[in-house]
């Protein structure tokens, strides 16, 4: 498939996958997949269970690196630079690259110390400094109101929509340049889930958001582009709308009709 | 039908025979307690905690015991429990599916069951007889490597029990190993490991055979850890079998300290994982 011709080409490249084979031990989970992640565009990986979006998701961060037997082929830049390469710090990558799970994992300590923790890892900040970016970042999430009155209480207390948008908050109070979603509302109820889809929208004006999603609804909602994944591959990448009205590929038809997946 | 009222009478059969048997187990440990608490409470006053253990005919208390106990069991939980912590954190964040991790987990299983009397004979031969007298030392140390395998144990499970994805949400914030293992997963915990401390303190405090290797007894309070030291397990067995009957109050009484001590670890221990629990 030839990227290229679809991206706009005025449009800047945050993280570009090129030939990027991955595997579990023998299982070629990920089959030469190249395509962009536009910067501060929010681009849907969509596909049947299976498929490798998430996986694919986890190469961008090199979450695999925690368990053995799992590798990585081809090349993933993060503005050019390759971060599949051995010599990269994971760790200053991860700072960069923000990660928010399916699950709320918030962090067994108070709601201020969950965002706070990330922070001092990196930066060094006064304390009215640090108050002042776990405010920032709980307003970026939408939380300050709801939770400025009780920061010294536990981040287990809070309610799992509330929880999850703790964790936005703490993605995004280390400033990284991409935050990853690995279907994030899917254990949310719709009320949670539509605050969080707004989120994105104002999180896509300063970062550069991939998304994994099993709801096609939510792809169309929050995202410019769309990646649909099938048996490793990827079939289609498009901007959204034409992924999703006049899809070129008759599996990315049959998948977003509902005849299969 | 007939079916039916046979399950229902096949489960009213071995529910009861289940609370039979958990009566049956609980009468004794309720018949144990009642007995030491009737006989060691005679001769609780004031003197057992001031005084040192007497000469037959003497008046006296387990003051030197007490202390001893507690020297012995600090020292031996102040060795015993980092090295289990560390090894058990090893085998659950490190470890895992090695060759290395399996070998140790049967080791320590091993050491786990293994009785304690081996212990001292081992700690014997190796410090006692070439030092060529019985120290304090050499009880703590007997005492640490039966804290190690039980600290070790809880914390591998404990640190087992905590989420992977806890763990990769801290390192996708681009913690460290070091940081998400130290304020992630010991954070997330924290109770189980204190218990597990705990009960490896509990399991300790009434350890006799290590000692009577090791520390042996004295009459008298030293501190002085290369010297031999008395120890409540100690006293208790050595009053217990003597025919002196001041000596057997003492030895009652202070096998009523000693459990009132456990019992009160164990519910510290209990009201801990309680805690967890609820979160």
């Amino acid at each position: 498939m030839n990227v290229a011709s679809i991206v706009k080409a005025e449009l800047p490249t945050k993280i570009s996958v090129q030939d990027l084979d991955f595997f579990y031990g023998e299982n070629h989970a990920l089959k030469n997949i190249s395509m962009p992640l536009h910067t501060n565009r929010v681009t849907a990986f969509i596909g049947p269970s299976g498929c490798g979006k998430s996986t694919l998701l986890r190469v961008l961060n090199r979450m695999y690196d925690l368990y053995p037997r799992q590798r990585a082929e081809g090349e993933v830049l993060l503005d050019g630079e390759n971060i599949l390469d051995p010599r990269v710090d994971v760790n200053l990558l991860r700072s960069r690259i923000g990660m928010v799970f399916q699950k709320p994992t918030p962090f067994p300590m108070t709601i201020y110390e969950n965002i706070a923790f990330g922070v001092r890892l990196y930066e060094k900040l006064s304390n009215s400094e640090l108050d002042g970016r776990v405010e920032q970042a709980l307003r970026g999430a939408a939380l300050w109101n709801e939770v400025k009155d009780q920061l010294q209480s536990s981040g287990l207390g809070l309610s799992g929509g509330q929880q999850q948008r703790l964790c936005i908050a703490r993605s995004v109070a280390v400033q990284p340049d991409v935050i990853l979603f690995d279907e994030p509302c899917s254990a949310l109820d719709p009320i949670s889930t539509a605050k969080i889809e707004e989120l994105m929208d104002e999180l896509a004006t300063q970062y550069t958001i991939a998304i994994v999603t099993h709801n096609m609804q939510q792809a169309v909602r929050v995202s410019d582009f769309t990646a649909f994944m099938y048996l490793g591959e990827l079939v289609e990448f498009a901007e959204t709308d034409a992924v999703f009205t006049t899809p070129k590929e008759k599996r990315t038809q049959d998948y977003i009709t509902g005849r299969f997946g | 039908m007939s079916i039916y009222a046979r399950r229902r009478a096949a489960d009213s059969i071995s529910q009861k025979l289940c609370l039979a048997a958990a009566v049956f187990g609980l009468a004794w440990l309720v018949a144990i307690l009642i007995v030491l608490i009737y006989e060691g409470a005679k001769g609780l006053s004031p003197a057992v905690f001031t005084q040192m253990t007497p000469a037959p005919g003497n008046s006296g208390g387990l003051l030197n015991a007490i202390l001893g106990s507690l020297i012995m069991t600090v020292l031996g939980v102040a060795v015993g429990a980092p090295l289990g912590l560390l090894a058990g954190t090893w085998l659950a964040e490190y470890g895992n599916h090695s060759k290395l991790a399996t070998v140790i987990r049967f080791i320590n299983d091993i050491l786990l069951s293994a009785p304690s009397i081996v212990i001292g004979l081992f700690v014997y031969e190796v410090i006692v007889a070439r030092q060529k007298h019985f120290s304090a030392w050499s009880g703590a140390a007997a005492l640490a490597i039966l804290v190690i395998p039980v600290v070790l144990r809880t914390t591998e499970d404990m640190l087992r029990l905590v989420p992977g994805s806890l763990r990769e949400a801290a390192t996708a914030l681009g913690l460290p190993r070091t940081y998400v293992i130290r304020y992630v997963a010991y954070r997330a915990a924290k109770a189980g490991l204190i218990t597990g401390v705990l009960l490896a303190i509990a399991r300790v405090s009434g350890e006799t055979a290590p000692l009577l290797f090791t520390a042996l007894n004295n009459q008298f309070f030293s501190a002085d850890i290369n010297a031999p030291m008395a120890s409540l397990p100690v006293v208790i067995f050595q009053f217990a079998l003597s025919p002196y009957k001041d000596w057997q109050q003492l030895a009652w009484t202070g096998a009523l300290l000693v459990t009132a001590a456990v019992l009160l670890l164990s519910i510290t221990a209990r009201a801990l994982g309680a805690q967890r629990g609820k979160k």
